[in-house]
């Protein structure tokens, strides 16, 4: 990695192993405006906003300029202000500009800097061509009438989740991003795991917007609105309020859902504390019966989704456990019949989701009963955020209050289930027969956590030795799954989560960057660390109701299975 | 599979009898078979030229061969491409060098009987300038005035022969690079020479082969950029389809310079002539044993693919073309890191022009100090151009660098169609700028073009006379532009849509100098903030015109009338005294601009005549004509 | 031929490549050579064959001009509207045409894939105007009516002809 100092503006600046001038340009403190670039992202250099200005008067991107000892660059020179506003200016000139009502206002990319670089007027006709909004899916709408063809969406949908499913179509101004044959989403192979709509700088690619729905439940006094929160929104929601990511606002949270009029607010890592306890036993009776193995976990629904469409074989090799939402709701059903039998009034179930995927889940066929699913409605945590913009709440000054009993209630295991490798963590934890803290510590540190794509361990139970692997991306997965094929890899337990870094990283939390999803698996990993209890099994709601359930009921309720007749 | 393992000594004894042969070639009779050419039927006469003579117990031949009943027989060549296309259908007799023009199937009779048998020339299919008849190409001025290296081949040998390739110095360059130069030589031979790039900007040669040299062994890539789509310009289809084996004797050589054991040539999908002759080459070559492993014994290995454009003109560009030999859009990347590092898929690649290969195997074999020779001192060599528009001699031409343009338009070109005065010419195709008056006595060399903003690009120039309205002729060049643009940049895809509107609103007369200013400032920002070379010239016709021809400009947004537009001074008039006044013209016309009494010579109201021919295709008489 | 007799082929056209990624374009060109145009079915083959996303696929043959993804009709009928064609009033024609057709949107080609409807810039037949050619014989001064029954009368004859066979 390249080392030395370079001249930004007329200012000495080091560098040391930055990727590009840009990153020294932003280290320097300057925000260099950027529309194609994402640092988690290969590097497209199609916006032409972060152009700089060498000594000897040439121009050129900064996102694709090496660092080199001596360089001289200006970032602001006349020319390059008149272009950027140029470029502003050609960018609006092609896009539907209504603003005051696009749900994207105030985080629009395009919007902020335009007003930044001062764009006041656009002296060019307009001539665009309307497309149809594809509001087709469950999880994202896309509105091609406000992409820009920054590409964030193709790249992400590509590189990281190997998917595929938007690509460019077309060329030069008939240039657009969509799906093969410009089919609605629907009618693709997308999982919904909203990276699209996460990286997109506009409007054109948003979560599916269900505020209206939670705000109609909650002002129904006929409806009983109870809310479960997953564990990766806790670190995330406040970073809207000014609370930095990973800090866990949890209880803040549940003062805010109360102000707006929840009736009741519990915790999907009760849900989960279900799952790793389902789950251990049923990897644990895999193993007594040899298989079938790998055994993969089931809590992500976009993964799920993606061995449907594209390897329906190893369907047979998910987990039968439901994910913790779907077990928290299933048991909230359960438990809730009698309630609403006797007060008149009917429960309505929000889950509140780092993911968009999630709402697709909730979806399905399996988790419906009477036509009605188990959750009635997925919100995202961004969803959440714009409710309580909405309401002027500020969290971060809020009182505190935990989540309400008995279901509000999870073992440290069940906070990590939020991050990459976390519930592998938790089942291994539950394995292994060592409750001892210091098992706890060599289970932390046995290779499942961490920035890697694809992490391997090795566990002995038993006498035995297992082998547990651990992926985030899709585009990993679908590496492992060849290696697998062709017999190059062998593993027992595989948890694979779509996103990166873990739900943390998910289609519904707000914009980040890989530091800021570092942030929210540190904030996870100190909650677990002050959870009273580390392990799914010493959660004592859950044993005695699993206790009390019984094995038929305990299977209606649990468990799924996702293979086709 | 080559019966015998080629080997030096075999392929020098080949070279020795192919050339006897060719000296002892007594007849030939050579047919253009151009594109051009074709498309005006010159395979047909070449089959009904061939056929009479054998029907008259003549013996023939088709290729260098020894069994072909050696020097008697008349050797019959389908020929790249002459250049001298505005007078095809060519033929030419050697060794009389007697090019007859403009020849039909119905001329392969008295061909026969006259030129072949009896040596008598046909005074009405020789070219004629200005009341002479010329019987010898060498004569004529458009060829006597080229310096014709690279298209030397084109027009006189079987661009499918190898034999005859061989026997005119063919692959001594390779051999001499293969078994006499190290690598470093190579390189070192081709920077002395001066080479420069006859793509675009004019990169040396010599530096870009020594980069590719430098990188660490490994795989690495020689590739041929044969995506030649400027409009106007088909220099590179004439070198592919009239000398495919002097690319890919340029190739080898660069091959081995940069350590290279693979490569490919990208041509352009509307150019199919140029894929069969350049596949038929390789074959040959392979048969041989020029190409492959193992090459004469020395270990070398060298495998050589074509890929067939599919309908991009962006892929001309260097990470566009590699991108589409990858199989993917052929949208340009951001650089660094360069081709010459990070070329095909992701390996250290040599990418080169046409034009650029065929000169390769003439500097290895008559060395550096003779390319020098010609040309300039800091643009040596010659560069072949695309002679189109209103000039009187269209066609492909091959002068040393540093001529002026004034000898190209006017003493190989002829001059100006219909003794009109000369206005512009516009060199470099759409992403080049225009060249006026002022600049007919300038040297035609990388450096003078830069310096008054023009490139030489691929080579095309179209000439333009004063009937020319150059806003219009910004307008045409920017819709190309646009239309080819990939999409990527936001300057480029955005900028130049917009450039076209206003463009357009302006020829129409629509325009305001508010629109004038914008085009002015767009301009810059697309220039200085694009992408790739496609937008960072894409305003260059626009610049030229606007600096050169404002006053045009002027008149289609101030006056509201363009004089070139609006009152071209060709006219459709009816001759009064070929006119019988029957009234069909009258009839016929779509904007009623013709009146007269039946039997009474009618006349078109040239205000409202729209020029689109109705009345000349209906009079029975012939009575109108352009004037 | 049928649609797997169709499908046979494209997968003979990809196997001959290797099934190499990098090999799309000319697998892609062999196929339009073939049929004329590249069909969603043989571009679905393709990317499963090729082992790419079929936005990938589809990318790539918007990419390139030469690539059509939509199948010609037996009859392609271009409507002039060059100047003299434009006003001597080819727009009514083609509208005429369009509506008979019924073809909206971005639909050039009928439903019974029978005809396909284009516009030409100038056919270079002014004196005849307006002009319409089908499958390149012209057919001078056409009214829109008239554009219609030489399409009803060739809709006749294909359907004598299928009623024959």
């Amino acid at each position: 990695m390249a080392k030395g100092f370079m001249t930004i503006d007329g200012q000495r600046v080091a560098f040391d192993g930055e990727k590009n001038v840009l990153a020294v340009i932003r280290k320097a403190g300057i925000e260099m405006p950027t529309f194609c670039y994402h640092s988690d992202l290969s590097t497209y250099g199609a916006c032409r906003m972060c152009l700089v200005e060498d000594e000897r008067g040439k121009l050129d991107s900064s996102c694709s300029m090496e660092p080199r000892d001596g360089l001289s660059v200006k970032t602001n020179s006349m020319r390059l202000l008149k272009h950027r506003r140029t470029i502003l200016e050609l960018m609006l000139a092609s896009h539907d500009c209504d603003c005051t009502v696009c749900p994207k206002s105030g985080k629009c990319r395009l919007q902020e800097l335009a007003q930044q670089f001062g764009v006041r007027r656009v002296r060019f006709k307009d001539t665009r061509e309307r497309h149809e909004i594809d509001d087709s899916s469950d999880c994202v709408w896309r509105d091609p009438n406000k992409c820009i063809l920054c590409g964030d969406c193709v790249r992400v949908c590509e590189e990281i989740q190997g998917m595929n499913i938007l690509d460019f179509v077309g060329r030069g101004a008939q240039m657009t991003v969509a799906p093969a044959f410009e089919r609605k989403l629907s009618e693709t192979h997308c999982v919904g795991c909203g990276q699209c709509a996460a990286v997109c700088t506009t409007g054109a690619i948003l979560v599916n917007n269900q505020i209206g729905k939670a705000w109609d439940a909650i002002h129904d006094p006929s409806k009983r609105v109870v809310v479960q929160i997953a564990p990766a929104v806790r670190v995330a929601v406040g970073e809207a309020f000014g609370i930095p990511a990973g800090e866990n606002s949890l209880d803040k949270f549940v003062t805010a859902l109360k102000l707006i009029g929840v009736d009741e607010v519990y915790d999907t890592i009760f849900g989960a504390d279900f799952t790793t306890v389902s789950e251990a036993e049923e990897f644990k009776q895999r193993l007594a019966n040899g298989g079938p193995f790998p055994m993969f976990t089931s809590c992500c629904p976009a993964w799920v989704k993606y061995l449907e469409f594209e390897n329906p074989k190893y369907l047979k090799n998910i987990s039968t456990c439901k994910s913790p939402m779907q077990m928290f709701a299933a048991i909230l059903r359960d438990q809730y019949a009698a309630k609403d039998a006797a007060d008149g009034r009917t429960t309505f179930h929000i889950a509140i989701m780092p993911c968009t995927a999630k709402k697709m889940e909730a979806n399905r066929d399996e988790f419906k009963h009477d036509g009605r699913p188990d959750v009635d409605l997925v919100l995202t945590t961004r969803e959440i955020i714009d409710m309580l913009r909405e309401t002027g709440i500020k969290l971060g000054e809020l009182e505190l209050e935990s989540p309400d009993l008995p279901f509000g209630m999870g073992s440290g295991a069940s906070m990590i289930y939020g991050s990459s490798g976390g519930v592998a963590e938790s089942v291994v934890r539950y394995c292994v027969p060592d409750k001892s803290k210091n098992a706890l510590r060599e289970i932390e540190f046995m290779g499942l956590r961490g920035d890697g794509c694809i992490k391997e361990a090795t566990l002995n139970l038993d006498g035995q030795e297992i082998r547990l692997a651990v992926v985030n991306g899709l585009g990993n997965a679908r590496k492992l799954l060849r290696d697998i094929d062709e017999g190059k890899a062998f593993y027992h337990l595989i948890e694979v989560m779509t996103c990166q870094g873990g739900c943390v990283g998910g289609g519904g939390q707000p914009q980040s960057l890989r530091v800021t999803k570092q942030e929210r698996r540190d904030g996870l990993a100190r909650a677990d660390h002050s959870a009273p209890f580390k392990r799914a099994e010493r959660n004592p709601v859950v044993m005695q109701m699993l206790e009390e359930m019984g094995e038929e009921k305990a299977h209606r309720l649990l468990h799924v299975s996702y293979i086709k007749e | 599979m080559p019966k015998r393992k080629l080997t030096r000594e075999r392929l020098n004894a080949m070279r020795l009898e192919a050339k006897t042969l060719l000296a002892a070639n007594t007849r030939e009779v050579l047919v253009c078979a151009g594109t051009g050419c074709i498309a005006g039927g010159s395979l047909n006469i070449y089959d009904a030229v061939k056929k009479l003579c054998e029907d008259k117990g003549l013996k023939t031949r088709v290729s260098l061969k020894q069994e072909d009943n050696g020097g008697n027989a008349l050797h019959f060549k389908k020929t790249g491409c002459h250049g001298f296309c505005e007078m095809g259908p060519l033929l030419q007799i050697e060794p009389d060098g007697i090019l007859y023009t403009h020849v039909k199937v119905e001329d392969a009779e008295e061909i026969v009987e006259r030129t072949i048998m009896k040596g008598e020339v046909i005074d009405r299919l020789l070219y004629t300038l200005d009341g002479k008849s010329y019987a010898k190409d060498s004569e004529i001025p458009f060829y006597k005035l080229q310096k014709r290296l690279v298209l030397e081949n084109c027009g006189y040998t079987d661009a499918e022969d190898l034999t005859e390739y061989i026997a005119r110095d063919g692959y001594v360059a390779f051999e001499k690079a293969l078994f006499e130069m190290t690598d470093e030589g190579i390189c070192k031979e081709i920077l002395d020479s001066g080479l420069r790039g006859r793509g675009g900007a004019g990169f040396p040669m010599g530096r870009k082969w020594d980069s590719v040299r430098k990188q660490p062994k490994g795989k690495k890539y020689v590739v041929c950029n044969g995506d030649e789509g400027d409009p106007g310009a088909f220099m590179d289809r004439s070198i592919m389809e009239g000398n495919p084996h002097s690319i890919i004797e340029g190739m080898l050589i660069a091959a081995l310079a940069a350590g290279s054991d693979e490569g490919y040539i990208y041509v352009r999908a509307e150019y199919p002539l140029a894929v069969d002759r350049l596949r038929t080459a390789i074959d040959k070559a392979e048969k041989l044993g020029l190409l492959g492993d193992n090459i004469m014994g020395t270990g070398f290995s060298f495998h050589l693919h074509i890929n067939r454009g599919a309908g991009a003109f962006v892929c001309g560009e260097g990470s566009a073309l590699t991108a589409s030999i990858e199989g993917k859009r052929g949208m340009p990347r951001v650089k660094p890191p360069r081709t010459v590092e990070h070329g095909l898929w992701g390996q250290p690649t040599v990418l080169n022009n046409v034009e650029t290969y065929a000169n390769v195997p003439l500097i290895i074999r008559k060395g550096s100090e003779w390319f020098r020779s010609i040309g300039t001192e800091k643009s040596s060599g010659t560069k072949a151009f695309a002679l189109t528009g209103n000039v009187v001699n269209t066609g492909l031409i091959e002068v040393p660098m540093g001529t002026t343009l004034r000898e190209i338009i006017f003493d190989i070109g002829g001059g100006i169609k219909d003794g009109k005065k000369f206005k512009a010419v516009q060199i470099g195709g759409p992403a080049g700028g225009c060249l006026t008056e002022e600049h007919l006595d300038m040297p035609l060399d990388f450096d003078s073009l830069k310096s008054v903003g023009a490139i030489i690009g691929s080579g095309g120039l179209v000439v333009m006379d004063e009937d020319t309205c150059m806003v219009e002729t910004a307008r045409f060049f920017m819709s190309f532009t646009q239309n080819e643009s990939c999409g990527k940049c936001v300057p480029c895809r955005e900028g130049t849509k917009r450039m076209l509107e206003i463009l357009t609103r302006i020829v129409n007369n629509e325009g305001t100098m508010d629109d004038l200013a914008l085009l002015e400032s767009l301009s810059a920002t697309i220039s200085e903030a694009s992408l790739c070379g496609l937008g960072q010239a894409a305003c260059n016709p626009v610049i030229s015109t606007l600096k050169y021809f404002r006053d045009e400009y002027l008149a289609h947004v101030v006056d509201k009338h363009c004089p070139h537009c609006n009152g071209r001074k060709v006219q459709l008039v009816i001759d009064p005294s070929l006119c019988r006044g029957c009234g069909k013209c009258r009839k016929n016309c779509p904007m009623e601009a013709i009146s007269g009494e039946i039997r009474q010579p009618h006349t078109i109201d040239t205000e409202k005549c729209i020029k689109c021919g109705a009345c000349w295709s209906n009079c029975p008489f012939g009575a109108i004509r352009e004037e | 031929m049928g649609k797997q007799d169709v499908l046979k082929r494209v997968e003979e056209i990809v196997d001959s490549y290797g099934c190499r990624r990098e090999a799309l374009i000319a697998i892609m060109q062999d196929i339009q050579n073939e049929y004329k145009y590249l069909s969603t079915e043989a571009l679905e083959l393709v990317a499963n064959k090729l082992g790419v996303g079929v936005a990938k696929v589809y990318s790539v043959a918007t990419f390139y001009e030469n690539f059509s993804l939509e199948a010609k009709g037996k009859y392609i009928v271009k409507v002039c509207c060059g100047t003299a064609c434009h006003v001597r009033k080819s727009q009514p024609i083609y509208d005429g045409l369009r509506e008979y057709l019924g073809l909206t949107g971005k639909q050039k080609t009928s439903s019974d894939a029978m005809f396909t409807l284009e516009t030409v810039a100038c056919l270079g037949a002014c004196g005849l105007s307006p002009v319409m050619t089908v499958n390149d014989e012209v057919h001078p001064k056409m009214t829109p009516e008239s554009a219609i029954e030489l399409l009803e009368e060739l809709r006749a004859k294909e359907g004598a002809n299928h009623a024959e066979a």
